[in-house]
């Protein structure tokens, strides 16, 4: 798969469909970031780590990373803007309010 | 080895023996007993499969579709309300076309609240594109599962093993347990083709254009149609190598039969009973068992019903406004043949209502000495 693969397909005949639909393209190359109209921001000044917005985010979006804050090893979430929808959920859920959403504006 | 067991049980024996591996499930009555022995063996270790707890059925088959596309083999079972909380997903398994094993405890609807037998829950999933196998004792339940499996994967589509409340689920019979390696050689583990892969990821299942989705649902009825061979040939490797008899249906005394009792489950297993006792009064009847009903075994159904003067269908379920639902289908399947026999449609035992041999007796009696139905409903034992 590769990012050639990007113009639609119409298969023409059945025998060539997949069993089910599959995306042709690698999701590696459909980044599905742009359809977002509000971004969430982590004020990691905020952050606990508790790793809520982790576990409620719907996408996977959000990327566990290790670091050191105050000299310890905390583990610190990460936001992958080039699939977060900005459906707001992780902003929703946070118990520190240490995440901000902002609207996007058009490039 | 055998053992004495409760349909239930005979449902967790049939996964562990087909070696499941990710089992996700809601407790309901009259299945409860499923998935509680299941979950022992996954917490012993004697079955080596992860155990999701949901907190519904919707979730429960949403977990496997997942599971399943990762290209591992799963297992859920279910009842009445708890399959029609499932049923936005029943049709996602299909189109996703993931081939979970289910078993299902037939269980009236409510309200009322009833928790006895009745078989409307999984006929309300007719449609969905899943395959429906109806048993008739604790045996072919346990049996049933490892030749479910066999054959959705080899077509891509899911499969429902299903039993009767209580007249099967919670009573005991003695069960030949098969021997693990004979099944394993019967069922190697399950390769998928088109796989969720993190390494190789792609969507599954989104939004698909006109040009395409036609020809997807072609796919499945393709695939229902190969199905119904695969059942066929799955049930004669079954035998050779376990030596039991299976099929798409089971007849009884049908090569000199003039008159035929047509059933499903654990009624047809009981009219067997009666049909002895109809033929030592003298009368040339046989029984047409329905046991695989998705997909529908229409050739095997003519083939029977076009030599047979006259026949009698018995339901556990109603289609409001029209009639039984066996009944409309073995019609159905009938009505562009040259000789098609009047067919009686009996409505009995709904909610659980026994339906013993002496009844089955009386339906045959009463219906069969008449020309043709004057109704698509007959009644029995209604208190009029």
């Amino acid at each position: 798969m590769s990012k050639k693969s990007k113009k639609i397909i119409i298969y023409k005949k059945e025998k060539e469909l997949p069993p089910s639909a599959i995306s042709f393209a690698s999701m590696n190359y459909n980044k599905t970031g742009n359809w977002r109209n509000f971004r969430p921001v982590i004020n990691y000044a905020k952050c606990t780590s508790c790793l809520i917005c982790w576990k409620f985010c719907p996408e996977g979006a959000i990327k566990l990373k290790k670091t050191k804050k105050n000299n310890k090893e905390v583990i610190k979430p990460v936001i992958n803007y080039d699939y977060c929808k900005g459906c707001g959920i992780c902003w929703e859920e946070c118990p520190t309010g240490a995440i901000d959403i902002i609207q996007e504006e058009e490039d | 080895m055998r053992k004495l067991l409760i349909g239930n049980h005979a449902l967790s024996y049939g996964a562990k023996l087909s070696r499941a591996e990710v089992i996700s499930a809601y407790p309901i009555t009259p299945q409860t007993e499923v998935v509680e022995l299941l979950s022992e063996m996954c917490a012993s270790g004697e079955l080596k499969a992860k155990f999701i707890k949901v907190e519904s059925e919707h979730s429960a088959m949403a977990s496997l579709i997942g599971a399943s596309a990762v290209g591992v083999r799963t297992f859920t079972a279910t009842s009445s309300q708890g399959l029609a909380l499932m049923h936005e997903m029943l049709h996602w398994a299909v189109g996703a076309r993931t081939p979970i094993v289910m078993g299902n405890i037939n269980r009236a609807l409510a309200p009322p609240w009833s928790v006895w037998t009745e078989q409307n829950d999984s006929l309300s999933q007719r449609d969905t594109g899943w395959m429906q196998l109806y048993a008739q004792n604790n045996q072919e339940v346990l049996d049933s599962v490892i030749q479910a499996y066999k054959v959705a994967e080899s077509i891509d589509l899911p499969a429902m093993v299903i039993l009767a409340a209580f007249v099967l689920s919670h009573t005991s019979e003695t069960v030949e347990i098969p021997d693990q390696k004979k099944v394993d050689a019967f069922l190697p583990s399950y390769k998928r083709k088109y796989k969720l892969d993190p390494t190789d990821p792609h969507a599954f299942g989104g939004l698909t254009n006109t040009e395409n989705y036609y020809e997807l649902r072609y796919k499945i009825q393709k695939a229902m149609e190969k199905a119904l061979n695969k059942w066929e040939e799955v049930g004669k490797e079954f035998e050779e190598i376990f030596g039991r008899k299976y099929g798409l249906i089971e007849t009884y005394k049908v090569s000199d039969a003039k008159n035929l009792i047509i059933s499903s489950a654990t009624i047809a297993s009981t009219a067997r009973n009666a049909i002895d006792k109809l033929r030592e009064k003298g009368e040339k009847v046989g029984l047409l068992r329905i046991r695989v009903f998705r997909p529908f075994p229409a050739k095997k159904v003519r083939g029977i019903l076009n030599s047979i003067d006259k026949a009698v269908v018995i339901d556990r379920n109603i289609g409001f406004g029209a009639s039984g639902i066996f009944y409309q289908e073995v019609k159905a399947a009938m009505y562009n043949e040259k000789n098609t026999p009047p067919i009686f449609g009996v409505v009995a035992g709904l909610g659980g209502r026994d339906v013993t041999s002496k009844h089955i007796i009386e339906i045959y009696e009463d219906t069969i000495k008449k020309n043709k139905p004057k109704s698509d409903i007959i009644w029995k034992g209604l208190k009029e």
